[in-house]
C-alpha cells in the first residue's frame, strides 16, 4: 500500500502557512528561542473559542484546518495528533495559581484546556467529527508513533487520516530545559535553539487529483546500541523500502550546531551522508521533540514544487525523487522518514 | 491479518490491593478502597475521599525496585506491568517482537508540583531532577528501561480513555502482525493537580460515590495501574499458556460536544459501543457484562446509561461500575477495568455496582447490587469515556 500526503498545514517559526512566502523569505533569530509565526486566527476559528485557547491549541487547530482544505475534506475519518509536552501553558498556569493560592481559589479553565488531548479534541468538536480520535505523547517518537498509528488506521480501511504534531515553547518551558544546558548562550549565534510549532497531514491511499508526497517509509529506533547502529538501521531500512543513497536528492538533518548533540550524526555525516546535499531542519523550526512535523511538510512542499526555497544555499538538484529526514531528539529517539515525489 | 489477539497475562495495583489475586479477593468481598487521603498531601484531604493504592512511595519503590524519587506513577506502572509478564511467562527473549504501550495523564506531574514550590517564586530553582521525567512519555520509558522493552515503546494520553486505547493500539499491532507480544495498559497517581482540576469543576463527591444511583454527587478520584499482556497466536504458542480472553471487539469515537461535559444523548458512548459491537461481529445481545464507565457525575452516568438504552433495547445486560470499589483511576481506569472484564469472564463472576441504593429513574434498566457467582459469561464490555469526548469500548470474550 502506497501512503499519500494529499495536504498539509504547518505553523512554525517559518512563514509556513502560505507556501509561497516560506519559498521566498526565510525568517531568523538571535534568541536561544524560535517562536512560531502566527496568524490572525479570527480568520480560522470562531473568537468565541479563540479566547479559551491557548497557543498550541490555536495552532494546532489553524493547521489541522488549513491541511483539511487544502485538500478538500470537511471530516476525516481519523483524527491522531501527537505532542510530548501537551499543552504547557494551561499546565503552567493552573499549577502556579494552585501553589500561589494554596490550592484555593481555582478556576477550572486551565485544568481544562490542559489535558494532552484538547488539541485532538478541539479539532473534533470544530469539525462535529465523531470518528476515530487519539493522541500520542512519547517524547521525541510521539510524531512518529501517532504515523505509525495512521498507516495501520489506512491499511484497515480508515480513511482519510488526518495526523499531526504540535509542541510549544512557554516561559516556564523554556526556563526549565535552558538550565538542563540544551539552548545555546543568548549571545552565541551558533547552537541549539528551542523551537515549536503544529503540522498536520491529511494521508490517504490513492493519489487523488493532487498530492504533496507519497510517504515512502518510516523506521523508528528507540534508544540505539550505538552510532554504528544508527547507521546499520538506516541501510537496512533504505534496502527495505529498495531505495540507493543514489536517489536521495536531499537529506534533512537534526543537526543542531550543539556539539553534544550533534554527536550522534557525526558517524552518519561521515559516512553515508558524506557527499550528499544536507540542510538542518532546526535551524528553521528550532529544536522540539516534535520537529519531525515540520521536516515532514518542508521535505513534502519542496517535492510537490520542485524546487527549493530561493533563500537555500548549495540546494538540491532537480527534478528531485527522494528526500530522506533524519529526526533525532536527544541521543535515545530516531527516526528516519523517506518521501518521494508523488 | 485478522488473527486472533489473546490476552495471555495480567496485572494490577489499586486501591483494593496489588495483584490479581488481592484484587479479586476485595471484589468478592464487596471490599471497597476509597477513603480518607494519607499519602497526598492536599488541604482538601480531610473533605475529599480517595482512592490511594495503600503504600508509601519508599514501599512501592521497595516492591518495583525502582527509586523512591521517582514518579509514583512509574512506581505503579512498573509494579503492574512487571506482573502481567510475570505471569504470562514473558521472556526477555522475546523483546524483539514486544511493544510496550501505555496510558497516563499527568506523567511525572506529583514531582513538577514539588518543583514548582520553588520555581515559582525563582525561575533558577527548583532540583531538576523533580522535572526530569515530567512527560507522561518518561514515566512509559522509566519502566520500559526497567522490563527491557525498546523494540517499540509508546505511550497514550487522552484523559479518562487513555489506557483504553494504549490496549486498542497494542491489539491493533498485533492484529497487524507488526508484534506478537503487546504489553498494554496504563498507569496514573494522584497528584494535587488532578485533585484540585476536578474539584474545581465540581464534580467530585464528598462521600463515597454512588455510580448510576438516583442520588450520586460525583466521582472519587482514584490510583493505580492495570496491564495485560497480549499476545498473537504465535505468542500464545511460544508461551504454551492458557489465554484468559480475547479481545474480540474495539472502537474509539468522539462525542464532539464539550471539552469536558458528555452530550446528554451519549453520543460518543453510542458510537464506541456500536462500533465495537460491529467490529467484534456481534449482536448486543451477545454482551453478557458490561463494566461500565460510570463515573457518578450527574452528566456522565446520563450519557452512558441513554446510550446503552439506545443500543441494547429492553435486552439489557448485566452491568455495574467497579469505580464505587477503586474511585476513578483515570490514565490507569481502561486497563483496571479490563482485568475486572476478563476476570469476569474467566471466574464466571459479575461485581456489584456497590453503595446502590435507588437506581437512576431515568432508565428501566440497573447494575448489578450484588456480587454474582457461577455465570455464563462469554462476551465483556468495557466501557471509558473522558474529557475531550474520547469514547472508547473494549469487548473481551471466552477464548
Amino acid at each position: 500500500m502506497k501512503v499519500y500526503i494529499r495536504s498539509a498545514g504547518n505553523i512554525s517559526p517559518q512563514h509556513s502557512l502560505d507556501t509561497d512566502s516560506f519559498f521566498l523569505s526565510r525568517t531568523t533569530t538571535s534568541n536561544n528561542y524560535f517562536k512560531s509565526v502566527e496568524p490572525d486566527y479570527d480568520s480560522f476559528i470562531d473568537s468565541k473559542m479563540i479566547r479559551r485557547m491557548s497557543r498550541i491549541v490555536k495552532m494546532g487547530v489553524t493547521a489541522a484546518i488549513t491541511c483539511l482544505k487544502e485538500a478538500h475534506v470537511e471530516i476525516p475519518a481519523a483524527i491522531v495528533t501527537a505532542t510530548a509536552y501537551g499543552c504547557l501553558e494551561d499546565s503552567s498556569s493552573f499549577l502556579r495559581r494552585m501553589i500561589e493560592f494554596d490550592e484555593k481559589l481555582l478556576s477550572p479553565t486551565a485544568f481544562i484546556q490542559s489535558t494532552h488531548n484538547t488539541v485532538g479534541a478541539q479539532i473534533a468538536l470544530m469539525l462535529k467529527c465523531h470518528n476515530y480520535n487519539n493522541t500520542i505523547v512519547h517524547r521525541g517518537l510521539s510524531f512518529e508513533n501517532a504515523l505509525t498509528e495512521s498507516i495501520l488506521l489506512l491499511k484497515e480501511g480508515t480513511r482519510p487520516v488526518l495526523v499531526g504534531a504540535m509542541d510549544e515553547i512557554t516561559d516556564d518551558s523554556q526556563a526549565i530545559l535552558s538550565r538542563f544546558g540544551l539552548y545555546r548562550k543568548t549571545d552565541n549565534r551558533m547552537g541549539n535553539i528551542a523551537g515549536e510549532g503544529a503540522a498536520f497531514f491529511l494521508l490517504e491511499k490513492d493519489q487523488g487529483k493532487k498530492s504533496l508526497a507519497i510517504l515512502k517509509g518510516l523506521h523508528i529506533l528507540y534508544k540505539p546500541e550505538s552510532n554504528k547502529a544508527i547507521q546499520h538501521s538506516l541501510l537496512e531500512f533504505l534496502k527495505e523500502k529498495e531505495t540507493t543513497l543514489d536517489q536521495i536528492g536531499l537529506i534533512l538533518t537534526s543537526h543542531t550546531g550543539n556539539k553534544k548533540m550533534d554527536e550522534q550524526d557525526k558517524e552518519l555525516m561521515n559516512s553515508v551522508f558524506r557527499n550528499k546535499v544536507t540542510f538542518p531542519f532546526k535551524s528553521l523550526c528550532g529544536d522540539y521533540p516534535t520537529a519531525s512535523g515540520f521536516a515532514l511538510w518542508m521535505g513534502s512542499v519542496i517535492l510537490k514544487e520542485q524546487m527549493a526555497p530561493f533563500w537555500m544555499e548549495h540546494g538540491p538538484q532537480f527534478p528531485l525523487s527522494n528526500i530522506l529526514i533524519h529526526h533525532h531528539s536527544g541521543n535515545s529517539h530516531h527516526s528516519f522518514i523517506l518521501i518521494s515525489e508523488s | 491479518m485478522s488473527s486472533h489477539t489473546f490476552v495471555a497475562g495480567m496485572g494490577i495495583v489499586s486501591a483494593i490491593g496489588n495483584g490479581l489475586l488481592a484484587n479479586l479477593q476485595s471484589l468478592s468481598n464487596e471490599k471497597a478502597g476509597i477513603g480518607k487521603m494519607k499519602f497526598l498531601q492536599s488541604i482538601h484531604s480531610g473533605e475529599l475521599p480517595v482512592g490511594e493504592v495503600k503504600f508509601s512511595n519508599g514501599e512501592l519503590a521497595a516492591i518495583s525496585g525502582l527509586s523512591s524519587q521517582l514518579p509514583r506513577t512509574a512506581l505503579l506502572s512498573s509494579i503492574a506491568a512487571y506482573e502481567a509478564l510475570l505471569d504470562a511467562g514473558w521472556d526477555k527473549s522475546f523483546s524483539q517482537r514486544t511493544g510496550f504501550i501505555s496510558a497516563n495523564t499527568v506523567g511525572g506531574m506529583d514531582k513538577t508540583e514539588n518543583f514548582f514550590k520553588l520555581f515559582s517564586k525563582n525561575s533558577a530553582a527548583g532540583k531538576l531532577a523533580d522535572v526530569v521525567n515530567h512527560e507522561c512519555g518518561a514515566v512509559t520509558e522509566l519502566v520500559a528501561g526497567q522490563l527491557g522493552i525498546r523494540h517499540f515503546v509508546s505511550t497514550v494520553s487522552t484523559a479518562c480513555s487513555s489506557s483504553a486505547n494504549a490496549i486498542f493500539t497494542g491489539a491493533r499491532m498485533i492484529r497487524a502482525g507488526m508484534i506478537d507480544y503487546a504489553l498494554v495498559g496504563g498507569a496514573d497517581a494522584l497528584t494535587r493537580f488532578t485533585l484540585n482540576g476536578f474539584n474545581t469543576l465540581m464534580i467530585l463527591d464528598k462521600e463515597l460515590c454512588k455510580p448510576f444511583d438516583e442520588n450520586r454527587h460525583g466521582l472519587n478520584l482514584g490510583e493505580g495501574a492495570a496491564y495485560l499482556l497480549l499476545v498473537s497466536e504465535n505468542g500464545l504458542n511460544q508461551l504454551g499458556k492458557k489465554p484468559y480472553a480475547l479481545v474480540s471487539g474495539y472502537a474509539n469515537a468522539n462525542d464532539a460536544f464539550h471539552q469536558t461535559a458528555s452530550s446528554p444523548e451519549g453520543t460518543g458512548s453510542y458510537l464506541a459501543m456500536k462500533n465495537a459491537l460491529d467490529n467484534a461481529g456481534i449482536q448486543p445481545g451477545e454482551i453478557d457484562y458490561i463494566n461500565l464507565h460510570g463515573t457518578g457525575t450527574q452528566n456522565n452516568d446520563i450519557a452512558e446509561g441513554t446510550a446503552i438504552q439506545l443500543l441494547f433495547d429492553q435486552s439489557f445486560p448485566k452491568m455495574s461500575s467497579t469505580k464505587a470499589y477503586t474511585g476513578h483511576t483515570l490514565g490507569a481506569s481502561g486497563a483496571v477495568e479490563a482485568v475486572y472484564s476478563i476476570l469476569a469472564i474467566q471466574q464466571g463472576i459479575i461485581f456489584p455496582n456497590l453503595r446502590l441504593q435507588t437506581p437512576m429513574k431515568e432508565f428501566p434498566f440497573k447494575p448489578v447490587s450484588g456480587f454474582l457467582r457461577n455465570q455464563k459469561i462469554k462476551s465483556v464490555m468495557s466501557n471509558s469515556f473522558g474529557f475531550g469526548g474520547n469514547c472508547t469500548s473494549l469487548i473481551f470474550s471466552a477464548a
